[in-house]
């Protein structure tokens, strides 16, 4: 023991401060990055952790004129209201039904980046990579407009082409309906946002070693085995990120194109939990602390969904998946 | 002889192999044509005539060539304030929110930082649990920074995904050697971030830049809620009102001579503003589309 506290001594001097004195050190020694850094996050500690102070107020009854901590303690008043609110099973069904049902359009950006990168003619594959990217950056706004434009049934593509076919008078307008705004939702997303989605997927793709389909070629492999034998488990890893990536933010459903979507008439079906908190809590009722409340519980669920994700995700790729 | 069988392989494979081509290119084209023809089918009805559009006779091409539309869309005045609000926040935003997203992601790129686990938590935990709207909306204005233009910029901080990125790219992409010797050499490290890791970033720094301009030009909800008088608008809410125009009820409308003129001229307006307004930013894709082969995108998964 005497002779390995010995041994220690030296290494002691080597690594000469423990503990405060360290850190001082350090500190001093990088105080233009600590200042740096206190700059640059600043605001956002203010902007991200400030509201996190504020959502208390899902507990009390809050008035501007109280303030946060002065406004009257109501412990789970607003959420057991919501919770037994006539429309809540509507609002967190549809919810549900909607980000469930995007998911049917997961796979299709994977298809299209193998057939772009199966594609010979690498001018028109460059041309049509392009192309498919351009949806990604009309604004949702000018998206729905397009949308709402191009369905109406007198003037739009829509009801030109079922003149054109042969159809008299105007064809039934699926604007209105509700039964239609889940497929209108989904697949007007699918239309703009599939060719961008395939960019991860395709810089996975160019990576793949060119030694691999030698090697299956020469096995007599055809063009459309190589993708499935070559391509395919390359860019597994990639998929498998991705599809768990998807399923944390399973019901955390983006507020601004079914709030743009929406209209009084489909509105059994487009009332998401997202445009509800902000119709109740912000815009139409200012009801701040139950618009909260609202709002908290979706995120309690959203919490939940990516803990479970990423303990999945540990136990299936081995590794934590790391956003960081 | 064996030059002579490898043809014939290749013949052999060729054929099967141009069916497949062929159906490859089938679909591709498809798709190709789907994202096309609306787009196309959108700007040729913004030249059309406004009866050829109402009576729906435009197909591809316009029909009764005729700015119209256009016309329409500049005699607005909500346009050109919102044209210029919207310039004003993009290149605002943009600036501070690089500035801030910069500093961040040069300061955790540096292994030694001690404090860069610490720093690095605070930037993840938002990912995973925020605020929610309301309470930031309570933060802010009582800050006193909604409805106002400077209050709007101001409200702006670094930006996660982005921070992430372009830290992996100083990690990767700039050698440790370069800050060893440039540690010898005496340079501190602001003076190190601003001559030498600052120029070697450009490729990053230029997507990024590109993104935050998309982002913020198409920025709905942000102005939505934090800038609520009119004369504050940017293009976007402008264009929601415009286009909304037609299905809600004209005494909606807040100032009665659009209502009217909306009656007048409807759809082509509509298609013209939406050119007026897309263009800018379909012009600046192609310069995005350079850095993506740089596989840059990979930088927020692999970290």
């Amino acid at each position: 023991m005497t002779a390995a506290k010995r041994n220690k001594a030296p290494v002691n001097t080597l690594i000469p401060k423990r503990g405060f004195a360290r850190f001082k050190k350090n500190f001093l020694r990088d105080r233009q990055l600590y200042l740096l850094i206190i700059i640059g996050i600043a605001p956002f500690l203010l902007f991200h952790y400030g509201p996190m102070y504020g959502v208390q107020i899902a507990f009390r009854n809050y008035r501007i004129s109280d303030g946060i901590i002065g406004s009257e303690w109501v412990g789970w008043k607003w959420f057991n209201e919501f919770l037994t609110d006539p429309n809540f099973k509507r609002i967190f069904l549809n919810t549900l039904i909607i980000s469930l049902y995007s998911l049917v359009s997961f796979p299709l950006p994977i298809i299209m980046a193998l057939l772009f990168n199966a594609m010979r003619k690498q001018r028109y594959k460059s041309v049509a990579q392009t192309i498919s990217y351009m949806p990604h950056f009309i604004s949702m706004t000018v998206f729905v407009g397009i949308l709402n434009l191009i369905l109406s049934p007198t003037s739009g593509i829509y009801g030109n082409i079922f003149r054109l076919l042969g159809g008299s008078g105007y064809p039934t307008d699926f604007r209105t309906l509700a039964g239609s705004f889940r497929h209108l939702y989904v697949w007007s997303g699918v239309w703009q946002g599939m060719g961008w989605q395939t960019i991860l997927y395709t810089s996975a793709l160019s990576s793949v070693s060119s030694e691999l389909h030698e090697a299956a070629c020469l096995d007599g492999a055809s063009r459309f085995k190589r993708i499935i034998h070559v391509d395919l488990p390359a860019i597994m890893p990639t998929i498998a990120i991705m599809l768990i990536l998807r399923m944390g933010g399973l019901i955390s459903v983006g507020f601004e194109k079914a709030y743009l979507m929406q209209s009084p008439l489909n509105l059994s079906t487009s009332e998401l939990i997202s445009t509800y908190v902000y119709k109740r809590g912000l815009s139409d009722f200012r009801r701040f602390s139950y618009g909260t409340a609202v709002s908290l519980f979706n995120t309690a669920i959203n919490v939940t969904l990516m803990l479970i994700t990423n303990y999945t995700s540990k136990k299936v790729t081995e590794d934590e998946i790391s956003v960081i | 002889m064996n030059a002579i069988t490898l043809k014939r392989r290749g013949s052999r494979i060729s054929s099967s192999d141009r069916r497949f081509d062929v159906i490859i290119t089938m679909i591709v084209t498809l798709y190709v044509l789907t994202i096309l023809y609306p787009l196309i089918y959108v700007v040729s009805s913004s030249f059309s005539s406004g009866t050829a559009v109402t009576e729906g006779k435009v197909l591809l091409w316009p029909v009764d060539f005729s700015l119209q539309g256009y016309k329409m869309v500049f005699n607005y005045k909500a346009v050109w304030l919102g044209y210029a609000n919207t310039l004003f926040y993009t290149i605002g935003k943009t600036m501070v929110s690089l500035f801030y997203t910069t500093l961040v992601a040069y300061v955790l790129s540096r292994k030694t930082f001690q404090a860069r686990k610490l720093f690095t938590t605070l930037c993840i935990i938002p990912m995973w649990f925020s605020g929610g709207l309301i309470p930031s909306y309570i933060l802010i204005s009582g800050l006193g920074l909604n409805n106002s233009r400077w209050g709007y910029l101001l409200m702006t901080s670094m930006n996660v995904t982005y921070m992430i990125i372009m830290r992996t790219y100083f990690q990767t992409a700039i050698p440790g050697e370069l800050l060893e010797s440039a540690k010898i050499d005496g340079v501190s490290d602001i003076q190190y971030l601003l001559k030498i890791a600052l120029p070697l970033a450009k490729p990053v720094m230029s997507v990024i830049t590109l993104y935050l301009i998309v982002a913020e030009w198409n920025n709905y909800m942000g102005p939505m809620i934090y800038l609520r008088p009119t004369n504050l608008h940017p293009l976007q809410l402008i264009l929601r009102r415009i286009l909304e125009a037609s299905q809600m009820d004209a005494t909606m409308v807040s100032d009665a001579d659009m209502a009217n003129q909306m009656a007048q001229v409807g759809d082509v307006l509509k298609y013209g503003l939406i050119v007026v307004s897309t263009v800018p930013m379909l012009c600046l894709f192609p310069f995005v589309q350079k850095f993506f082969n740089k596989g840059l995108m990979m930088g927020a998964l692999k970290g």
